[in-house]
């Protein structure tokens, strides 16, 4: 791995300008390196972090079938770090005007590690330096405790899916209702919300009411406000107070539950077991945002290096050796998710829908087909909005958010079906629907989504962790539970429960099969069996695991 | 060719016709008619479908090294590997001594080569467990969603890929992604860790040493003034015997050697001899259902159970094993590799009866019993159109009468159209035989979708 020359690096100066130029927004250094195939093989299974700490399951193959993407939510051939500076890696045969294009795209990227509030956590602190200090802490417990290290990473990573990213990141978010008092904000929020589920209308009038208060009195405004209060809701008080207990003993994520609290883990001889766990989950929490930003991040940076690049001269003779490697990055598949295609597309709509102002509440509202195509209200706020939904979204929103119906025709997008022909052996892929919904769930489908479990100190009985996986009808993969569930008792010190919910797929009564039909017909409909979900807890004691059916 | 079609399909509704005869349920019935009018076909497939890569089209697949710079995945030399595989099994033992289960698996396996040429791939592999959304709850539909642009409406057929991928295992073990990560090492090699790392048993018995008719040569006979070796320890103590007959080792403590008398025929030296080999050797017939039913993971399970045993078995024997393939639906033939047993198709009925059968004749014909030890595995999925067993439990009886062990797993299906049946383990429970002889013929039952450290399990249900 070594830096790449000067000559190079001063193109990619030259490009950070005219980024820059164009609204793009990141700190000044970075570091290009140019890798080897050799450097490939050490870095991809660190996530081309090269400072990431030593562990026995990088060296071997790891098993791909299952569920891989929710098991290693990091791209193991990532061209660009987010660290500080920037790291970027690079081909060392790259002829310039390529390496021009990638400069661009590698600044998209930085510029959204840099400004994507999903990333806020990562701001403060160079990675690959914490990286490296923490992989020398572990090669030193390593030389003291010996394979129990790996026994202590192996159990955190087993579990370093639960580290409570969205809290992690709401903690360090500083909205304005922060300067609100913790009481206006639970009667807003919790309180007419969700335990008296009032009404909108009654919910803006509350509002309004506050206001006034607000206007007539600037000091008191508040204590105007709840007087009423009292008297409409004499339990307020009482319950206010008991959430604010609540909160103060509010559990944090599985893994920051466990290092506080572990009975085993505090004795004084497996302290330094702690140090290992939080190094895990610094990990985990800063590959977080990387994967729930995939169609964005990709997108953003196709956008701009397509945008730059065919601004710059240095394009001038390679139009079309540009047109073809930009093309095999950027087209749409005929089949298959394509992040870098769909997420330029979408930033291109979003700009071109903002410029006309069809992004605006009075254009949702015309149903006209050639009015909507026709509205242009000339308002000039594209650039602005893309770059506030680069700053504040995240996949799940940018998804949920801008696919509509008029996106999905314009690109003719469609859901692709794969289904089995007996008669030609064949897999056929088919259309399966234009549909702008059906396409919008299918790519929140394929979207990494770890499963919501957290602990219930309620019920956690004498020395016994209770963890409670909220049901979103999807079940757990059965034959990882033992494995895990050992590590996270291991690393606890004590027996642990786990409750979930199970599916128990009842095949539907069987129709006498028509023979004709099952052969003769071309298709293999799939038939939908029902489904009834039960819930179960699983205990790890001693390691054996039973469960039980509640 | 498609006249031999035909006729081994009319063979085939004649025996189902003298089934319907004997008198059959009507599920029977049905089950029977879906294999038979399966129009699947045997055939080996072409070695380019076999090399075809998987197309990684998930949304998380693509990273801007191999897209945008078209950087190659970079992969490891073999040899890396090897020394990491001693390592990492040693480290797994640990684990297993410290109380934690073993994590280490030996990868996917075959990577066969026509002519016999057939490779075994040592992968060591691992899964980090973690509690995650299980991906195969999905419906069938949502699963197969993928996204997709261009021309076409609802309902049009874009595109097609030829299903190699579910059908006899044509992408099976050692394919795919896996590709230039590989570690090639032989068969004897696998044999080796089988049985030392994952502690399959030796043999208790290897049967009685058979005389071959092979010779060696060796250093061994002793003879006295000339050969080509002198065997130094063989001569000081022929000289000090010579020198007590002529006293001139008087105190036993006090030895002078100088006074030593050397007599020409002290010297004793090695000669190259003939030597007879007593090696026992062992011939083991592979028997696999390729039949309709067997489509996708049944299959995959046997044959990688089944290559696992090959290389034990090599171990065990040193390499003097000779091994015979046999695939069977409702007629059995005997396929001259590994690779046409691997990789050969499914498609119609199943008779398990014929397999036996075949097997009987050739140990019969060829007067293999006086010679070897011989082994029988047969993998299957447990349907027979004989429902009751009335021509293989028979078949068996004969065969456990000459083999040293017959094994015979059943991967059970646990999803598809024919789940859960399993007419073969029915009949053999009912004949008694498993009860009668269980050093000599053994069941084992195991899902379809059974991994490695389960199928070493089963081995060791069949052979220990």
């Amino acid at each position: 791995m070594e830096l790449i020359d000067q000559k190079t690096k001063k193109i990619m100066e030259g490009c950070k300008e005219r980024a820059r130029d164009e609204g793009l927004t990141f700190q000044d250094e970075s570091l290009e390196y140019i890798v080897s195939n050799r450097d490939l093989i050490e870095l991809s299974p660190k996530n081309m972090i090269p400072t990431l700490y030593d562990y026995w399951v990088h060296d071997v193959e790891v098993l791909k079938e299952k569920g891989k993407y929710e098991l290693y939510p990091a791209n193991p051939y990532e061209t660009v770090i987010n660290t500080r500076p920037a790291i970027s890696f690079y081909n060392d045969n790259n002829p310039d005007w390529l390496n021009v294009m990638i400069f661009y795209h590698v600044i998209g990227h930085i510029d959204f590690f840099q400004n994507n509030i999903f990333f806020k956590h990562t701001w403060d602190y160079d990675f690959t330096g914490e990286a490296l200090s923490d992989k020398r802490l572990i090669s030193r417990l390593r030389s003291d405790h010996g394979r129990y290290v790996d026994y202590v990473i192996e159990f955190s990573r087993g579990i370093d899916n639960l580290v409570g990213y969205h809290r992690e990141l709401s903690n360090l978010d500083n909205l304005d209702c922060r300067d609100l008092s913790k009481r206006l904000n639970y009667y807003f929020d919790v309180f007419l919300q969700e335990t008296k589920s009032i009404k909108v209308n009654d919910y803006i009038k509350e509002i309004e009411r506050y206001n006034k208060c607000l206007k007539e009195n600037k000091d008191h405004a508040e204590n105007v406000f709840f007087a009423e209060i009292e008297t409409k809701y004499p339990e307020f008080d009482a319950l206010f107070k008991k959430s604010i207990e609540k909160k103060t003993q509010r559990i944090t994520d599985v893994v920051r539950y466990i290092i506080e609290n572990s009975p085993f883990l505090n004795q004084e001889k497996n302290k330094w077991m702690k140090s290992i766990i939080e190094v895990v989950r610094k990990t985990a929490l800063f590959f977080q945002p990387q994967i729930r930003t995939k169609i964005m991040n990709e997108g953003w940076a196709s956008y701009w290096h397509e945008i730059l690049f065919l601004k710059d001269d240095r394009i001038k003779g390679h139009e079309v050796d540009f047109a073809r490697v930009n093309a095999a990055v950027t087209s749409l598949p005929r089949v298959g998710l394509n992040p870098y295609a769909l997420g330029m597309r979408m930033f291109y709509d979003l700009e071109e829908k903002a410029n006309k102002g069809k992004d605006l509440y009075d254009f949702e509202r015309i149903k006209n087909v050639i009015e909507r195509k026709d509205y242009d209200q000339n308002t000039k706020k594209g650039k602005e909005k893309i770059f506030d939904v680069r700053k504040n979204l995240c996949d799940f929103m940018f998804i949920n958010l801008y696919i509509d119906q008029d996106f999905v025709n314009k690109h003719k997008l469609f859901v692709a079906g794969k289904r089995m022909n007996h008669q030609k052996m064949v897999w056929e892929y088919y259309v399966k629907s234009k549909d702008a919904h059906a396409y919008r769930n299918m790519i929140l489908q394929s979207l990494y989504h770890p499963p919501y479990i957290e602990v219930d100190p309620e019920k956690n009985k004498g020395n016994t962790l209770y963890l409670v996986h909220q049901f979103e009808e999807k079940p757990l993969v059965n034959e990882y539970i033992f494995n895990t569930m050992m590590g996270i008792s291991y690393l606890w010190g004590g027996p642990v429960q786990l409750e979930t919910s199970e599916a128990l797929i009842i095949p539907k009564a069987k129709t006498p099969k028509n023979f004709q039909y099952y052969f003769g017909s071309q298709i293999d409909e799939p038939e939908k069996p029902d489904i009834k979900w039960q819930r179960v807890v699983y205990t790890m004691f001693d390691r054996k695991l039973t469960k039980k059916i509640l | 060719m498609e006249n031999s079609v035909d006729a081994d399909h009319k063979k085939k509704f004649a025996y189902f016709e003298s089934l319907k005869k004997n008198g059959i349920t009507k599920e029977q019935e049905e089950k029977i008619l879906l294999e038979l009018n399966d129009d699947q076909k045997h055939s080996v497939p072409e070695l380019h479908e076999l090399n075809k890569p998987i197309l990684p089209d998930h949304l998380y697949s693509y990273s801007d090294l191999l897209v945008l710079q078209n950087h190659t995945r970079p992969y490891v030399a073999y040899q890396n590997y090897l020394k990491s595989l001693d390592e990492l099994l040693e480290q797994d033992r640990k684990r297993e001594s410290d109380g934690f289960p073993r994590k280490i698996r030996v990868g996917r396996l075959v990577k066969p080569g026509k002519g016999g040429k057939d490779k075994v791939v040592v992968v060591p592999t691992t899964v980090e467990e973690k509690f995650i959304h299980d991906p195969s709850f999905q419906s069938k539909e949502e699963e197969d969603a993928s996204g997709g642009s261009g021309e076409g409406e609802e309902g049009d057929v874009i595109g097609e890929q030829p299903m190699h991928s579910p059908d006899g295992s044509g992408a099976g073990p050692g394919e795919g992604e896996g590709g230039p990560h590989e570690v090639e090492s032989s068969a004897y090699d696998l044999g080796k860790i089988l049985t030392e790392q994952f502690e399959l048993p030796n043999l208790k018995d290897k049967g009685k040493k058979r005389s071959l008719t092979k010779y060696t040569y060796d250093m061994t006979d002793r003879n006295r003034g000339y050969g080509q070796i002198l065997d130094k320890k063989a001569t000081l103590k022929k000289i000090v015997e010579t020198n007590i007959h002529l006293g001139n080792l008087p105190d036993p403590d006090d030895i002078d050697p100088s006074r030593f008398l050397i007599s020409p025929s002290d010297r004793i030296y090695r000669i190259l001899s003939r030597e007879k080999d007593f090696e026992s050797q062992a011939m083991v017939f592979f028997l696999r259902d390729y039949s309709g039913s067997m489509t996708g993971n049944p299959t995959e399970v046997v044959v990688s159970q089944h290559v696992l045993i090959y290389s034990w078995i090599l171990y065990q024997y040193a390499r003097q094993v000779e091994t015979r393939f046999i695939l069977h639906d409702t007629e059995a033939t005997e396929v001259d590799d590994f690779y046409t047993y691997y990789n050969s198709k499914v498609a119609g009925g199943t008779r398990v009866a014929s397999a036996y059968k075949l097997v009987n004749e050739i140990v019969e014909n060829e007067n293999l019993k006086s010679d070897y030890n011989i082994y029988v595995f047969h993998g299957t999925d447990g349907d027979d159109w004989d429902t009751e067993g009335k021509e293989a439990v028979p078949e068996l009886l004969k065969m456990i009468s000459y083999s040293s062990r017959v094994g015979i797993t059943i991967a059970e299906r646990k999803s598809g159209y024919q789940r859960g049946s399993s007419e073969v383990q029915e009949y053999l429970e009912k004949s008694g035989l498993l009860a009668d002889f269980p050093e000599l013929i053994r069941l084992d039952v195991v899902s379809d979708d059974a991994n490695e450290t389960r199928l070493i399990e089963s081995i060791r249900n069949l052979i220990s």
